[in-house]
């Protein structure tokens, strides 16, 4: 299924200004006194782990042209594999239990990417929704896996390392940082890939697959290999959320939270991984407005998305550039 | 003797009751070209297609190289040393003239998708990559036109990127559809000389509406209509033959 | 397990593949035809269900209801068609999606504002309201068999329709060929419209039936989606027949999966689907 809207990949110099004026933003931010601090913190926090989020989904709608609607299923399995991992009374080591539990998210993406990759365009959209689903119910109507009220997670991950405690995850500030830092590696790594041999295979298989196999590659085995990395990284950002929030319940891996990711996505403009952040942040903003200005935030909300696809289908910046005459890429 | 390089024999492809490919058989050999000509509809795109692999044959068999290939997937196919190219204009529309050819002659470096060092390695520096890219477009006379976006060059230069990209995983056998199409008179007498050019070391089949050009290219001619062949041999044999005469080449040809 | 329970667990399977099946036929028709992925197609069944309640309490009659619901379910796919879809049949059907996701809210958001959010219980009409009794314990609704028999009855004006009707026959052609229809003079908007509304009425009505023996719910539009979406997959899109098919093998697996193996209970449909998707990609009747 080709897209030709993710041609955004080198990025313009207006999303390179955004992104370096975010990213010192970021950085400065705890040191600012503002008030209500704490809860910014919170909030940004959540918002740079949605930001991972939709980059590992960037990877696979923007970069290979495979539309997900199942993404957060993997998000949500590596959430309850640190809700899990973490024993009632002492926190689980963060250097193993992080990638083991984006490695699991993997191996369900190996898994159930086996039967949805051999399918295409409207087919993969539904199945994709299907398994996610079916992940959804596996958790929600299982007791033993916490069914519908979820699971706590008594303690966030130790970074004890070698004896060194350096870093506490419990800290607030110290847990912003270490998210803001695994931001930034996965936005490196993902850039990097974008421009690898493996990164030109996926944009080559979004353009023209059928192409694609015609000078002898075997797309197959690329799109399942881009489905198992895309769920990985999102494993990623799923426990870092379950470690921030504490507690991780079926809809994290409901259709809403892959339907979101999205429309992060989209609305930051596909296929250069600095969207999805954008898109992330303006995203979970627009909907935090919302829900303080009304109860029925979600007429509002509704309405967003549906103005945001009628008018400006290539995002908040292919919208920019074209109030502004600038030449699309 | 020239050697054979794909063979194929007794091909038949049904559709329901409609049989588009009926009982034909080609040969390839190296330093030939084969041309396979016939009206709209005689099923030379299907034929085409059942040797690149893009459809699988109901019956028949297909030797490349030495390999049964009746009926593989299309990137096996290529990897046994076929290359093919399409009538409509089958590149990579938003990427440079470079990178479409570059794309496709990457793939001969069979590299796996599970490899994380090619997750991590630049794209642009793998040489022998670069190599076989800078010769195939040399070959399709494209050098030139590297950085230019492929969706803003001419018709003409687009087919010339179709051959290019046919050529850049180095295959033996070329399969060519309909690569004049739609050119103008010049641009035609260059694409001839190309693919003169290319008959060295190559076993080429040419599907082409192009009368002139097939007499000037072909070493041997396959006549289809309606699926079958109703005739093949040199080209002045079947000039020649009346049954072609009546069915397709027309009187002011005899 | 008896003959009696086996014939009970046979009609439920039936009764809920049947169901199925009038959700999955309006979406299966309007993705084959128009070639618009609608995930708003459940919150139409959600709809019908919320509508059935309220109205049934006006009238004091759900067979009323119904009829005047499924005006009302006409009437809104027909407006929906003219203002927001006719306009996306050639977008990407990523913005499609997002379209109906967003529209899925905008539905949501609706009903809480005019009915509210909580559960409700429909009475089934009196009429009906009786149990055919099939051993000394155990009897069966007649109701849940007069659901099976209006969805039959549905399924075989659809097919009529179709197959047998002058309309059935542009459908199919604008189907086939769009600019051809056009050329040939038939008004293809038109056709578009109907069958847009014609498959929000299907759903709006299958939830309205339904609504005695299911609950009425806010989340119901989800949930029933996804079995929509499975059905159609393994029956194959555009295919009205596949998705009878699959409606009733979904059916099936469905409530004897959920009786026979309680412990993977929800997981039979989509093993169901994992299976014919490791053979058939495509759904088992691609066009």
């Amino acid at each position: 299924m080709s897209s030709p809207k993710a041609t955004l990949e080198l990025l313009p110099k207006s999303m390179q200004v955004l992104l370096g004026t975010g990213a010192l933003a970021l950085a400065v931010f705890p040191f600012v006194p503002v008030e209500g601090s704490a809860f910014y913190l919170q909030m940004l926090s959540q918002m740079m782990i949605l930001a991972i989020f939709a980059m590992s989904l960037d990877l696979l709608q923007g970069v290979t042209g495979m539309v997900s609607l199942g993404h957060a299923a993997y998000f949500g399995l590596a959430g309850y594999a640190l809700a899990f991992l973490t024993p009632a009374d002492t926190p689980i080591s963060l250097w193993w239990a992080l990638p083991a539990s984006a490695l699991g998210a993997g191996l369900a993406a190996l898994i159930i990417g086996f039967f949805v990759v051999r399918t295409h365009g409207i087919y993969f959209i539904m199945v994709t929704m299907a398994f996610a689903q079916m992940v959804f119910f596996l958790f929600f109507d299982n007791k033993a896996l916490g069914g519908s009220d979820g699971l706590y997670v008594n303690f966030r991950p130790d970074a004890t390392l070698f004896g060194w405690t350096g870093i506490d995850l419990e800290n607030k500030t110290t847990f912003y940082y270490f998210t803001l830092a695994v931001l930034v590696l996965v936005y490196a790594f993902l850039r990097r890939l974008l421009f690898s041999p493996f990164g030109r295979v996926l944009s080559g298989i979004r353009v023209n697959e059928h192409r694609m196999r015609a000078v002898g590659y075997g797309t197959f085995g690329y799109k399942l290999a881009a489905f198992t990395l895309a769920g990985s990284l999102a494993g990623v950002a799923g426990f870092l959320w379950a470690a921030q929030t504490g507690y991780v319940n079926p809809e994290l891996m409901g259709f809403h939270m892959s339907a979101h990711a999205i429309m992060m996505v989209i609305l930051g403009g596909m296929g250069n991984f600095a969207g999805a952040i954008v898109g992330a942040f303006a995203f979970e903003y627009v909907m935090h407005f919302f829900k303080d200005l009304t109860k029925h935030w979600q007429l509002l909300m509704g309405g967003f998305i549906v103005l945001v696809v009628v008018l400006a289908p290539r995002g908040l910046l292919g919208l920019g550039e074209r109030l502004l005459g600038k030449k699309e890429h | 003797m020239s050697e054979l390089l794909l063979s194929a024999q007794h091909l038949t492809k049904r559709f329901g009751g409609l049989a588009a490919v009926n009982d034909v058989s080609v040969d390839l050999f190296r330093d030939r070209i084969h041309a396979v000509i016939g009206p709209n509809g005689a099923g030379k795109s299907t034929l085409t297609n059942l040797l690149s692999g893009d459809l699988p044959p109901t019956s028949g068999r297909i030797t490349l190289n030495g390999v049964e290939t009746a009926g593989q997937s299309p990137e096996r196919i290529s990897r046994l040393g076929l290359g093919r190219s399409y009538q409509k204009t089958n590149i990579f529309l938003p990427f440079t003239v470079w990178d479409n050819v570059r794309l496709a002659a990457q793939s001969s470096e069979r590299h796996s998708p599970w490899n994380p060092l090619r997750w991590l390695g630049r794209a642009d520096q793998l040489r022998a990559v670069n190599q076989r890219c800078e010769r195939a477009l040399e070959l399709a006379g494209l050098t030139h036109r590297g950085p230019t976006v492929a969706g803003t060059i001419s018709h003409g230069e687009q087919r010339q990127l179709e051959i290019a990209m046919t050529l850049a995983t180095e295959p033996t056998v070329l399969l060519l559809d309909e690569p004049l199409a739609g050119m103008g008179q010049a641009e035609a007498e260059s694409m001839v000389a190309l693919l003169l050019k290319l008959k060295k070391n190559h076993a080429m089949m040419l599907v082409e509406h192009d009368m002139d050009a097939v007499f000037a290219l072909a070493d041997q001619l396959t006549v289809m209509v309606n699926g079958q062949v109703i005739a093949s041999g040199t080209p002045a044999q079947v000039r020649a033959d009346p049954v072609v005469q009546a069915a397709y080449l027309g009187e002011e040809h005899a | 397990m008896d003959f009696a329970n086996f014939l009970i667990q046979l009609l439920n399977s039936l009764q809920y593949g049947l169901l199925l099946f009038m959700l999955a036929a309006g979406l299966t028709l309007i993705f084959g035809i128009m070639g618009v992925v609608n995930l708003a197609h459940g919150s139409f069944y959600m709809l019908g269900a919320y509508m059935a309640w309220f109205l049934a309490a006006q009238f004091d009659s759900l067979v009323l209801a119904i009829l005047v619901g499924t005006v009302i379910a006409v009437a809104l796919g027909w407006v929906l068609e003219w203002l927001l879809f006719r306009h996306f049949y050639h977008r990407d059907h990523l913005d499609q999606v997002l379209l109906t996701f967003g529209l899925i809210y905008i539905f949501e958001e609706v009903r809480s504002i005019l009915w509210g959010d909580d559960v409700h219980a429909v009475q089934v009409p009196e009429l009906v309201n009786w149990s055919i009794p099939l051993t000394e314990n155990l009897s069966y609704p007649v109701y849940r068999l007069v659901i099976s028999a209006v969805c039959v009855g549905l399924a075989l004006g659809l097919y009529l329709l179709i197959s047998k009707t002058r309309l059935g026959m542009k459908i199919r052609a604008g189907a086939f060929n769009r600019e051809m229809t056009e050329a040939l003079g038939i008004n293809i908007r038109l056709i578009h419209g109907v069958v847009f509304a014609l498959g929000v009425a299907l759903a709006a009505i299958a939830g309205m039936i339904a609504s005695p023996i299911a609950s009425v719910y806010p989340g119901m539009g989800s949930s029933v989606l996804i079995m929509c979406f499975v059905v159609v997959v393994i029956g194959g899109i555009g295919s009205v027949r596949g998705a009878l098919v699959a409606a009733l093998l979904v059916g099936l697996v469905d409530t004897f999966g959920k009786v026979l193996v309680p412990q993977i209970a929800g997981m039979a449909v989509y093993m169901l689907m994992a299976g014919v998707l490791l053979y058939k990609p495509e759904g088992l009747f691609k066009q």
